[in-house]
């Protein structure tokens, strides 16, 4: 059973209209059967604190992530934690969060590696909804466990590796860190711990264009025509283009991962989470410092 | 090292925490570091007024800003404030502004480094996140040691 789209007319425009709801369109569909609204945040309390009534917290880290090698978890994990949480193989799921959805596209894009059909982004996350001074519960609901089937997880379409980025040279690679991570003056978002990454700048080649350029100041993402100029006319991309998102550790890029797929269409588009964190510390990879995109390394 | 070898080095107040943390489950100590970000107490006025004596803590991935005093008696206190959007940092903050209350400066620089990687929060808000906290008790130790110099 699927429910159906959000028609908002800003919607309509993209690719993927059905991949975006806005605040009016959840709250109106609150206790609709068979939509399971998840909230996914960069402060693991936050969630404690209020949410969106009826919604599940699955976090980043501790649900998300295998508790001891850098990856994320298998299909009987996901499966269990699916279940946890009372969503079903054909549940719709909503996914909303703090820091601008950040965490939110995040998850969304784990959901995608486990072939979850129908999850979908709250345009604009916990700011909005909060803005408009709409309802919050602390109530935590007690959901009936679900029959979710164990399917491994495909990370071939959608995930790129460190030996897939240098084979990709030549082709699109987006950095969607701040332009202090990117010329290599930093190695965290400004505001950030520095993190113990051993060396600053981006992979050659790069464009940079900051994960926060596709937001409205409202938290949504931007129009179609506009985000296609941030996009496909800045950097000329094609309709085939073969493109790899990268931040630090893949959240910030899952969210331009999710404008360049859903919002404007494009069919092989690849987040790197390994991203700077990996890639910043890694023997024998190039880099490239200062705000020069860099050529790509002769093979 | 078991925890009363731990304690021995402890003061009172946050070994006292710490055992609240141990003796609970994981999903319960979440709910208790809750409950230490609702407790948090606001900045007094003076530090409210003045924006300018506050010390950011950049170790936290929120705006967190930290002042400490020495008073005539050489106890120490500190004044932390975090926002409300960001209960995991308040919790952090309020456990230590908690656990040092009254302390003496000696006390205070005696706190292990590691304290907030033994409350059994690792499985519950991952290392990346205690970072801030240690982060914290770090700077607050540096502001002691400045305050005794200067």
């Amino acid at each position: 059973m699927t429910i159906e789209a959000d028609s908002s007319a800003k919607f309509a425009e993209y690719a993927h209209p059905e991949r975006l709801v806005s605040t009016d369109w959840l709250q109106e569909h609150l206790k609709t059967p068979g939509l399971v609204i998840v909230e996914s945040d960069e402060d693991v309390l936050l969630y404690e604190t209020g949410h969106i009534p009826g919604a599940v917290k699955i976090d980043w880290h501790t649900d998300l992530n295998d508790p001891v090698e850098r990856d994320y978890i298998d299909g009987e994990r996901f499966a269990a934690l699916m279940s946890a949480k009372g969503i079903s193989r054909d549940s719709t799921v909503v996914i909303y969060g703090d820091k601008n959805n950040w965490w939110a596209a995040y998850a969304l894009w784990v959901f995608t590696l486990f072939g979850h059909e129908d999850v979908r982004l709250l345009d604009g996350g916990r700011v909005k909804w909060e803005a408009e001074g709409r309802e919050y519960t602390t109530e935590v609901p007690s959901p009936q466990p679900t029959e979710y089937p164990v399917v491994e997880r495909d990370d071939a379409a959608i995930r790129a590796f460190k030996a897939d980025v240098l084979k990709h040279f030549g082709n699109p690679l987006i950095d969607v860190r701040s332009p202090e991570e990117y010329v290599g003056d930093r190695t965290t978002g400004p505001g950030y711990p520095e993190e113990a990454t051993l060396r600053g700048g981006h992979i050659p080649t790069a464009h940079n264009v900051p994960w926060g350029k596709a937001v409205a100041e409202d938290g949504t993402y931007r129009p179609f025509t506009e985000l296609k100029t941030l996009y496909r006319e800045n950097l000329g991309l094609a309709d085939d283009d073969d493109i790899i998102a990268y931040c630090r550790i893949g959240e910030r890029s899952a969210h331009t991962w999710f404008a360049l797929t859903h919002l404007l269409g494009y069919e092989k588009v690849r987040n790197y989470d390994g991203s700077w964190t990996e890639w910043g510390s890694a023997v024998r990879v190039p880099i490239a410092v200062g705000a020069e995109r860099g050529d790509a390394p002769s093979k | 090292m078991g925890t009363a070898d731990l304690n021995d080095h402890l003061p009172p107040a946050l070994a006292e925490i710490r055992e609240e943390f141990l003796a609970i489950e994981q999903p319960e100590r979440l709910t208790l570091l809750l409950e230490y970000a609702n407790e948090l107490p606001d900045l007094p006025e003076r530090y409210a007024d003045h924006p300018d004596l506050l010390e950011r803590v950049v170790e936290c991935q929120s705006p967190v800003y930290m002042f400490v005093e020495v008073d005539s008696d050489d106890i120490v206190h500190l004044f932390v404030t975090a926002p409300r959007e960001s209960p995991t940092t308040r919790g952090f903050a309020s456990i230590l502004a908690t656990g040092l209350r009254g302390l003496s400066v000696d006390e205070v620089l005696a706190v292990p480094e590691d304290f907030p990687n033994t409350l059994g929060l690792t499985a519950a808000v991952s290392p990346l996140r205690l970072r801030g906290m240690t982060a914290l008790l770090g700077r607050t130790k540096r502001q002691v040691r400045e305050k005794m110099a200067a």
